[in-house]
């Protein structure tokens, strides 16, 4: 395999290696050579370069440890000053419109535009860090777990005093005083309805909402549905906000609308969960925050508020 | 006999120490670790009392040529074969969790096939399965000839490479069964942390027998790097895997460094398995196969010796950089930078030698594509040498850290340099173990090398791309002074790159696949009859005028 110019150098002797002209060091490995080529130049320059930056960088910086501290660098920097710098510089920049909204009741806000604006941006960033993962991105909840608050459909209240509240509070939420709560009751685990009774009261439902035509089976369900849904979901099944009772009469669905959700529904109640964001977000955060989701294009006036 | 009685006792004790564990086993998964070894010791005790040569039979499965050479090179078949295995195992893992990340679906709702299982077992198959049988084999292959002398402790080579194919055993079953003590690629419990050390200090022994009982007056440059692996890799893992077991008969473990001590631990050893695993062992491999593929002299001796005495000591001190902007010391943190930056040119080092090693032998790039390999694996070695220092400046780091950026990064590395170089040694040693007059088939090489340059090339492309996004927007500010993304975002940004990386790696697992069918068949000694590849063709009866000029 070996060609005339690759003959390796008997022992310990040097040649010149005819094809790079130069000296081979005149050891040999398994007929493997090592030539004697001087180190790239700029190799070296480059790497006696990046030396003298690691100096310079660790005279700057902090850099050499002593016995309770390190050495400070020249410039004095920090990772902790630079971080409470920049948080101190961008506090700073919002400081005059969060006092402006901090000091503006969350009604009025929406007679002040300017105000209005900066809370809605708040909002969204805020949103963003602590809504997303159950309500999603866009705000469009998830089906079946998580309630869609761009929508007009509104479980507790949806103008700007009820969803600060909701915010504030929380769903269900323990230890919270003023937390939204009620229980519906699970009618089929329970006990207090048979699987017959579910079946007719699910008939009536959908036809609340269009789904069914009147039947035989939803007029026997009327029945029942007065007898033990109507206090709650109001005589019409339009829902009853003081107890976060949804409307039934809409095509909104958080826990699905085909017959087999809603059986199952009865039979097994839901009751969603919430945290209290009072206990980790400050006021103006929240102020914000529901300012955001009021904008998301179902948020109600204050003359619209209270239970339908 | 008394050898055979021995070794069949030590064998039984095993055996009963093991059922023992597995009868007072705290929890499942030790219980099914000790059977594995229960398994083990009972093949082995069958082994050492039956009167079948054992040996022979094995020889006949790898088809162990007739005239077995005059080096020790069963091991190395052995692991040459378990490098190929593993490697393909350890791709298709990759492409599956790849896959994974794009189609989340793909976790199969299944605690076993989480991805957070999975890719434990995927960068242990890549780095410590086929990256390290890789090593292993290489190294007693290279030794034995840079040394001229055979194995020292043939028995004890022996014990390494099957006591090293058990290490894997436990640690991959221990991932998919949930046994882990959480640090990056060093996830193993404590038992099999005990026994790797034991077959990895077994490796050392071996390894500086060899060198010890060599004929050469000197050391080769390869065995230089190949020590300094196996003896960095010795300490970085008996450091970082210091810890107390709950119980002797239970797989949970706690370490003996906590909080940001265990971290910068846990990085020291991290990065220098990146530094002495992948980057020292590999040099090794490139020091002895360049130059015996290319028939070329190494470039520059003086270079070896500045460029691996300056790897060995600046390497030890980056590992820092893995935690800019965490809760370790800002000192700590300038120090793993400025170490990193003065690497740049001690690493780059071994990518000069190896590819001015070709000087004279250019043209061999053109006609070998085991020769074009090792080209662009060099070529990857000094991307990724120089994107990593580059990685370690802060302010680049604070755009590049917990993105994709650095999977990217990686996976240049990985796939470029360790996967290719290590292609190239397979190619060039299994003719020559196996007796075989060539490869069954060079063309299927130069397949295999365009598949995988392709597949990288897609694989790191989309990971910049979506590293560089993903780092862009999780820290884009509005003008109100508000962040603009929500992560979730920024995951749907990045979605279309997580299906071309995986498509890369489709390609990279196709390149592995030719490269086992083409191993495969040259272990069973078959050539494949194509054109041999070669230059532009050479008609002399058109190297003439047009017209006949008579001479004068």
């Amino acid at each position: 395999m070996a060609d005339a110019n690759n003959v390796p150098a008997s022992a310990g002797g040097k040649r010149i290696d005819e094809a790079t002209g130069t000296s081979t060091v005149g050891h040999e490995w398994d007929g493997i050579e090592e030539l004697d080529t001087p180190m790239p130049r700029w190799w070296l320059w480059t790497f006696y370069l990046t030396i003298v930056f690691a100096i310079g960088y660790m005279v700057v910086y902090p850099a050499v440890p002593l016995l309770d501290r390190a050495t400070a660098g020249l410039w004095g920097w920090t990772s902790r000053g630079e971080l409470a710098r920049e948080t101190k510089a961008a506090n700073d920049g919002r400081a005059g419109l969060l006092r402006q909204i901090a000091a503006t009741p969350i009604e009025q806000l929406p007679g002040k535009p300017e105000l209005m604006q900066a809370a809605v941006a708040g909002g969204r960033a805020a949103f963003r860090v602590n809504c997303v993962q159950c309500h999603g991105a866009g705000a469009a909840g998830v089906a079946g777990l998580y309630p869609n608050l761009a929508d007009d459909d509104w479980l507790w209240g949806g103008n700007l005093v009820e969803i600060e509240r909701t915010i504030t509070h929380g769903i269900r939420q323990p230890g919270d005083d003023q937390t939204r709560t009620s229980l519906m009751p699970s009618f089929g685990r329970d006990g207090m309805l048979t699987a017959a009774q579910i079946d007719d009261v699910v008939s009536h439902v959908r036809t609340l909402s269009g789904k069914e035509q009147p039947s035989a089976a939803s007029a026997r369900g009327a029945q029942t549905f007065a007898d033990n849904c109507a206090a709650c979901h109001g005589p019409a099944g339009q829902g009853g906000r003081p107890f976060g009772a949804p409307n039934l009469a809409d095509q909104i669905w958080l826990y699905g609308g085909s017959r087999e959700t809603i059986a199952a529904s009865i039979h097994s109640a839901h009751a969603g969960v919430m945290p209290a964001w009072g206990q980790r977000l400050d006021p103006v955060t929240i102020k914000m925050l529901a300012a955001y989701v009021h904008s998301l294009g179902g948020g109600e006036e204050f003359d619209a508020a209270g239970p339908r | 006999m008394v050898s055979v009685l021995s070794r069949a006792g030590i064998w039984l004790a095993v055996l009963v120490l093991a059922v023992m564990a597995v009868a007072l086993a705290a929890d499942t998964g030790f219980a099914v670790h000790m059977t594995i070894v229960a398994l083990a010791a009972f093949v082995g005790l069958c082994v050492s009392i039956s009167t079948v040569d054992y040996a022979a039979v094995a020889r006949g499965i790898i088809r162990t040529p007739a005239d077995p050479g005059i080096y020790d090179d069963d091991p190395i078949r052995w692991g040459v074969i378990a490098t190929v295995f593993w490697g393909m195992a350890g791709f298709l893992a990759g492409l599956f969790i790849a896959l994974q990340l794009a189609f989340p679906a793909l976790n199969l709702n299944l605690e076993w096939t989480t991805f957070g299982r999975l890719r434990p077992l995927h960068t242990s198959a890549v780095i410590f399965a086929f990256g390290g049988n890789a090593l292993i084999a290489t190294s007693f292959y290279v030794v034995q000839r840079t040394c001229r002398a055979r194995l020292a402790f043939p028995g004890l080579a022996r014990f390494v490479f099957w006591g090293y194919q058990l290490f894997i055993v436990l640690a991959a079953t221990g991932y998919l069964l949930g046994i882990t003590q959480s640090k990056e690629y060093a996830e193993p419990e404590w038992y099999v942390d005990w026994w790797l050390t034991i077959v990895w200090l077994a490796y050392l022994a071996v390894f500086v027998g060899t060198v010890v009982k060599r004929s050469e007056p000197h050391i080769y440059v390869a065995n230089w790097f190949y020590l300094g692996f196996i003896i960095t890799v010795a300490m970085l893992h008996v450091v970082n895997n210091l810890d107390m077991p709950v119980s002797l008969f239970g797989s949970k473990s706690y370490p003996l460094w906590a909080g940001v001590q265990g971290a910068l631990v846990q990085w020291w050893y991290g990065h220098n398995a990146v530094g002495f695993f992948l980057t020292a062992g590999f040099l090794a491999m490139m020091y002895y196969f360049v130059p015996k593929q290319a028939e070329r002299p190494i470039y520059s001796y003086r270079l070896s010796i500045i460029h691996f005495w300056a790897l060995i000591f600046l390497y030890i001190w980056a590992g820092p950089h893995h935690l800019h902007y965490t809760a370790l010391p800002d000192w700590a943190q300038t120090l793993g930078m400025v170490f990193s930056i003065m690497l740049w040119m001690p690493s780059w080092g071994g990518m000069i030698n190896g590819l001015m090693t070709l000087n004279g032998a250019w043209d061999k790039i053109r006609t070998d594509p085991i020769i074009r390999m090792m080209v662009m694996a060099l070529a990857f070695y000094g991307m990724s040498t120089f994107e990593g220092p580059m990685m370690s400046i802060k302010s680049v780091n604070s755009l590049s850290h917990y993105t994709d950026w650095t999977i990217g990064h990686v996976h240049s590395g990985a796939l470029g340099w360790n996967g290719m170089i290590t292609f190239a040694a397979i190619y060039y040693l299994v003719p020559r173990l196996w007796n075989r007059q060539r490869l069954y088939s060079l063309r299927w090489v130069n397949w295999h090398f365009w598949l995988a340059t392709v597949g990288i090339v897609f694989y790191a492309a989309a990971m910049w791309v979506a590293g560089i996004t993903q780092g862009l927007m999780w820290r884009e500010y509005g003008p109100d002074g508000y962040l603009v993304n929500s992560f979730v975002e920024s995951v749907v940004a990045v979605h279309p790159m997580f299906v071309l990386r995986a498509f890369g790696g489709l390609l990279y697992l196709a390149g592995g696949a030719i490269m086992a069918a083409n191993v495969w068949l040259t272990i069973l000694g078959k050539l494949r009859d194509e054109a041999p590849m070669r230059d532009a063709a050479f008609d002399p009866e058109k190297d003439r005028p047009l017209a006949p000029v008579p001479a004068e």
